[in-house]
């Protein structure tokens, strides 16, 4: 494990106090997670950030008698990683204020559905629309639930974890080349920043240094999923306040990136490209890329300036979805989304991994929170990655892309991404024969999903679909 | 608005010229298929393609060379191509890789008699071939299938103009277009689906783990694709079969294209 990532081991009992010590600091926590360092002895994990540029710390304790004391009244956002532990490894954690299962839950039948616990509701004037798991459009299966009083939201639940695959248990026995195809395939659009923290997780178990030409590369890999998935992004949002041009272009804008994502590496989400030491193979670089996302820069700002200018698609953002600062901290909002709520961090900046350190990564702000900022910090990153790109293509030197990298058995790495959705980690540990033992993945929709629903409670209908497009949310990076 | 509306127009026609003009206007240029094979050439006991396939797609004989390979396994991860060393596997360009009958996309060293006709159950209604209505179920992908079927409605491949619609309701559905791999908790809300569509209605396995279960199926949760659990019309294997893979296979189902894949081998003309 490197320099970056700080460990200790904790009592149960002292949890409290170094949370507390961690907040009062102004760092935050990341996430937790459970595994078996041997059979029948179970531990907890915890990553927490202190600062930027600070190391990572990482907090293991003992969890032998299946309990530990909840951390979520202090720390809101670790309440679905306990909610989590509970379900998958059976702990139980003193004192959760929400102690209902979360990801799975076995039914009278014996067969595994997502659970569904629904808040007890007195006026008989409220009433509940359950909404899904089959949505109109191609939409990815979740199901929403809004207790409602003519057009006002009451309260409002998504029930996630429908798609929930097991895939972290995947992982486990596998080899680590063959982990980072399942990483790939972890959340399609985000293929490229999964392989990207898987594999950098694994190259800090082996202490391998990557090749720069391969850590290029993955930038420019990095951005360019930014790029298309901020331009979908756009589409989506123009598609929910009925700009059916927009939506066309923004969709088209998109396709483009796509295309050129599969001339330039085969294929169209930049799969199977990346593996631990580097990359599999060169990219051949055309001399023209440049020119082609000049001329693509042109068109993204003429499109993102023509947005900018269209009062009903304006009217429809401001003041939408509100989420203050406070709540995104707590909840562990990430990404664009905590970006527009105030929160100035971006792991690419804060925590430099591939090529990040040699370039100036400018981080979008905005204060307001609401869906209009969330919009205006994704035009500004789309923005700032071709500025990036243009800074990246010239330093794209000719030279190896693969450095051998064989992990030691029983070791463990941690490695990051920011991903166009915010904070991705993954925490990897090798058994005594190198193969995959525990996978955790911490995605940034499991953290986001988390924030969304207290920007619908107390709103209205009509605005909750443009505030869902805002948040630009994926299912199945959450369900896992 | 008005300005929309005056912008697009004078952006032009950005549709593809495909399937009906030029054959090359797909869009797809530069990407890789499933792996293509050229048989005996396998060394003995080589064994490294088996090794490294993810999804246990690949079989051999007791000499460890070839024996079979199942596309309809295949993520076309390139990690057998990669890794093979007699030239057994090669980079292939093929992703269209829509069938009827699952053992189509089997290849095998010995294949038996291609039938002399495709073998068609039942032609599809004549009502449905210039108008076909798709329910899209997410049955647990990872969002990659979603992606490129949000795709086809772009200006580029525009769907609407080969007189096939997403339609919201099944109700309203003659076509179940499936992606993933039928988790535990999706199979119930899939079979209700398919339930309130009426009849006649046909069933589209869409990507790998629709098939098969791909590289995320066989956990507590996953479950292993649409066999056993719909009658499937059309299988599309690809991790994820891009924009132009789907239409292919839709074109397919709706006898607009004859197939190209049969017992796991291409054949055009």
């Amino acid at each position: 494990m490197s320099a970056s990532v700080r460990a200790a081991n904790l009592d149960a009992q002292a949890l409290p106090t170094r949370l507390e010590q961690l907040l009062d600091a102004g760092g935050r926590m990341q996430m937790a997670y459970a595994w078996h360092p041997q059979p029948g002895r179970t531990e907890v994990r915890y990553l927490a950030a202190p600062g930027p540029r600070q190391p990572f710390e990482l907090w293991s304790c003992r969890a032998d008698g299946g309990e530990l004391p909840s951390l979520a009244l202090r720390a809101p956002l670790l309440g679905w990683y306990e909610r989590e532990m509970q379900d998958l490894y059976g702990l139980a954690f003193r004192g959760h204020p929400e102690p209902y299962p979360l990801v799975v839950e076995r039914s009278a039948e014996g067969t595994l559905r997502a659970p569904l616990v629904l808040p007890e509701v007195s006026d008989p004037q409220v009433q509940l629309l359950g909404f899904g798991p089959v949505r109109a459009d191609v939409l990815e299966s979740a199901q929403f639930l809004f207790f409602y009083l003519g057009e006002a939201i009451v309260h409002y639940l998504p029930r996630l974890f429908l798609k929930h695959r097991g895939m972290e248990a995947k992982f486990e026995g596998a080899s680590p080349m063959h982990g980072c195809v399942l990483a790939e395939r972890v959340s399609g659009v985000g293929s490229v920043a999964h392989a990207l923290a898987y594999c950098q997780a694994v190259e800090d178990a082996a202490g391998c240094a990557v090749p720069p030409r391969a850590k290029r590369l993955r930038v420019l890999l990095a951005e360019l999923e930014r790029l298309y998935n901020h331009l979908h992004y756009f589409g989506q949002l123009a598609d929910a306040t009925t700009l059916k041009v927009g939506q066309a272009e923004g969709r088209l804008l998109e396709e483009r990136v796509k295309q050129l994502a599969g001339r330039l590496t085969g294929q169209r989400f930049m799969r199977n490209l990346l593996c631990p030491g580097g990359l599999r193979r060169d990219v051949a670089v055309p001399i023209d890329l440049a020119d082609t996302l000049q001329r693509l820069r042109r068109e993204v700002e003429s499109y993102l300036v023509q947005l900018e200018r269209t009062t009903s698609y304006l009217d429809r953002l401001l003041a939408t979805g509100v989420l203050r600062k406070d709540v995104a901290f707590d909840q562990g909002a990430t990404g664009p989304v905590e970006r527009a709520s105030g929160l100035d961090r971006d792991l690419r900046r804060d925590h430099p991994y591939a090529a990040y350190d040699e370039l100036h990564v400018p981080v979008a702000l905005a204060e307001e929170g609401d869906a209009y900022a969330r919009a205006r910090v994704r035009a500004a990153e789309l923005r700032a990655g071709f500025d990036l790109l243009e800074l990246l293509l010239p330093r794209l030197e000719h030279g190896p892309v693969y450095a051998p990298c064989a992990p030691e058995p029983l070791g463990f790495g941690l490695g990051w991404a920011e991903s166009p959705r915010g904070s991705l980690y993954y925490a990897v540990h090798l058994d005594a024969q190198g193969m995959l033992a525990r996978v955790k993945i911490k995605s940034p929709s499991f953290s986001n999903w988390r924030a969304f629903p207290f920007t619908v409670h107390q709103t209205n209908m009509m605005d909750y679909a443009i505030n869902e497009a805002s948040f630009g949310l994926t299912i199945a990076g959450c369900d896992r | 608005m008005p300005l929309w509306t005056l912008r697009g127009l004078a952006q032009g026609i950005a549709t593809a010229d495909w399937p009906h003009g030029a054959a090359d206007a797909h869009g797809q240029q530069g990407t890789l298929g499933m792996p293509r094979i050229a048989a005996e050439r396998c060394a003995d006991a080589c064994h490294r393609c088996a090794d490294v396939c993810p999804t246990q797609a690949i079989r051999l004989d007791t000499r460890g060379h070839l024996e079979s390979l199942d596309y309809g396994r295949c993520v076309a991860c390139q990690l057998c191509v990669e890794t093979c060393p007699a030239g057994t596997l090669q980079p292939g360009a093929e992703w269209a890789f829509g069938v009827r009958e699952r053992e189509d996309l089997e290849w095998t060293l010995a294949p038996g008699p291609l039938p002399a006709e495709e073998r068609l159950a039942a032609h599809i209604e004549q009502s449905f071939r210039g108008s076909l209505h798709v329910r899209h179920v997410d049955a647990g992908s990872c969002n990659g299938c979603e992606s490129e079927l949000q795709a086809l409605n772009n200006p580029f491949y525009n769907l609407h103009r080969l007189g096939i619609f997403f339609t919201a309701s099944p109700r309203a559905a003659d076509l179940l277009l499936v992606t993933g791999t039928v988790t535990a908790a999706m199979r119930e809300p899939l079979l209700a689906a398919w339930e309130a569509m009426p009849a006649p209605k046909r069933v589209l396995a869409c990507g790998t783990c629709a098939v098969s279960g791909g590289a995320c199926g066989g956990t507590y949760a996953s479950g292993r694709g649409l066999d056993g659990v719909l009658p499937v019309d059309v299988w599309l294997p690809g991790c994820p079969p891009n924009p132009a893979a789907i239409i292919e296979a839709l074109l397919l189902l709706l006898e607009r294209k004859p197939q190209r894949v049969k017992g796991g081998r291409v054949h055009d003309g």
